[in-house]
């Protein structure tokens, strides 16, 4: 049954104040989750000020400063900086998005960081995503050939590649999956949008030779049907995609089959 | 302890290999009541406040009693579709089964009363 309040030892308490840098006149406040499994303490909120005027414009950038400079227990995943490798997402100012593409200046007041939402937490900002892969990973995400291997590469018209734009650039950051309600309450049946938006890339890809049992496997009134088109995924997507309009693509698809 | 994979937790039981026949019944309905609606809405209303002789004499006519009953039956059936999906998201396990049946139980005992009570004024 769908919970409508956290349990007793999820629930966030006030946390540590740090003391604002020595000298700075220009501060933004910057609340942040923070949970260790380590110490079976509730989660809280600490709060810290950053020096504006030594620091780079995108939140992943005071992240980096008050782990180098106020607190070094602060734990967050980031690689690229980038946003390709997709590894620094969490909740920030209330939407799921990438912490290195996402600017200061699109925040008002203060800043509040938090994990991706409805997902267990390993620490602090990390969140534990290994259901997430391996829902991904159920979905194939390979090219499916029955066709003996040919000499050279598989061949794919400049049109069908087209088709594949606008899909490929997904980097798993788990932002849409996570900002989806119907993920929330059935993410253990439900593939979520980011598995339904690479199953597509690889219905539509031209190459591949399973799409009859790629669309068997995704008929299912979890799997697949649990997508009431909230759009949630596709106003989130820090890559501005549109895992939405996939789920619709593949849902016309298994109508067109059966009439 | 259970030791079992990720990926084995991912698959679950596998597809059901069912989903669109509902899905595609949601949408056919919903494009029928979008028309029957305003329609049982206009012949409904027209006779709201008026006697029973009235009413009873208005629901004897062709036009009015099928679209009632075409909303009855649409309307409900939809309900019981759109019903189970909602339980469905909410609530889980045995306590789904046992709300979706008696949604299920709701919707035709409400068809049947309201089917039973307007082939009475038809006829």
């Amino acid at each position: 049954m769908v919970q409508l309040r956290l349990p007793k030892n999820s629930r966030i308490r006030t946390g540590k104040t740090w003391p604002k840098p020595e000298g700075a006149t220009n501060l933004r406040k910057f609340s942040i989750y923070r949970w260790s499994p380590d110490d079976n303490e509730n989660p809280s909120v600490d709060t810290y000020f950053v020096d504006m005027d030594t620091c780079g414009p995108m939140v992943l950038d005071a992240l980096i400063k008050i782990k180098n400079e106020i607190d070094p227990t602060l734990t967050f995943r980031r690689s690229c900086r980038e946003g390709i490798c997709g590894s620094c997402a969490m909740n920030i100012d209330g939407i799921n998005t990438l912490a290195c593409i996402y600017g200061m200046d699109e925040i008002k007041g203060e800043v509040k960081i938090y994990p991706l939402p409805h997902m267990p937490v390993v620490k602090d900002l990390i969140p534990d995503l290994t259901h997430f892969y391996a829902q991904h990973a159920s979905i194939m995400p390979w090219l499916e050939t029955k066709t003996s291997r040919p000499a050279k590469e598989w061949k794919q018209s400049i049109q069908d590649r087209k088709k594949l734009d606008g899909l490929y650039e997904c980097v798993m950051c788990a932002s849409c999956s996570t900002s989806c309600p119907s993920y929330w309450w059935n993410s253990d049946r439900y593939l979520g949008p980011a598995a339904l938006l690479h199953a597509y890339r690889w219905i539509i890809d031209s190459r591949d030779e399973s799409t009859g049992e790629r669309l068997d496997d995704l008929e299912d009134p979890f799997k697949l049907y649990r997508c009431h088109t909230i759009m949630n995924c596709t106003k989130t997507c820090p890559k501005g995609l549109n895992p939405a309009k996939s789920i619709a693509e593949i849902k016309k698809m298994m109508v067109e089959r059966t009439v | 302890m259970k030791f079992v994979t990720d990926r084995k937790l991912a698959l679950g039981i596998g597809s059901a290999k069912s989903g669109t026949e509902h899905f595609r019944e949601m949408k056919r309905s919903s494009v029928a009541l979008l028309f029957l609606i305003p329609f049982f809405v206009f012949t409904f209303g027209s006779v709201i406040g008026e006697s029973h002789d009235v009413v009873v004499a208005y629901f004897a006519k062709p036009f009015p009693a099928l679209v009632t009953a075409l909303t009855i039956v649409i309307g409900f059936g939809h309900f019981k579709s759109g019903a189970a999906v909602l339980i469905g998201d909410y609530v889980h396990g045995t306590t789904s089964n046992l709300l979706i049946v008696s949604v299920n139980c709701l919707s035709y005992v409400a068809m049947a009363i309201g089917l039973f009570a307007l082939i009475k004024m038809s006829f």
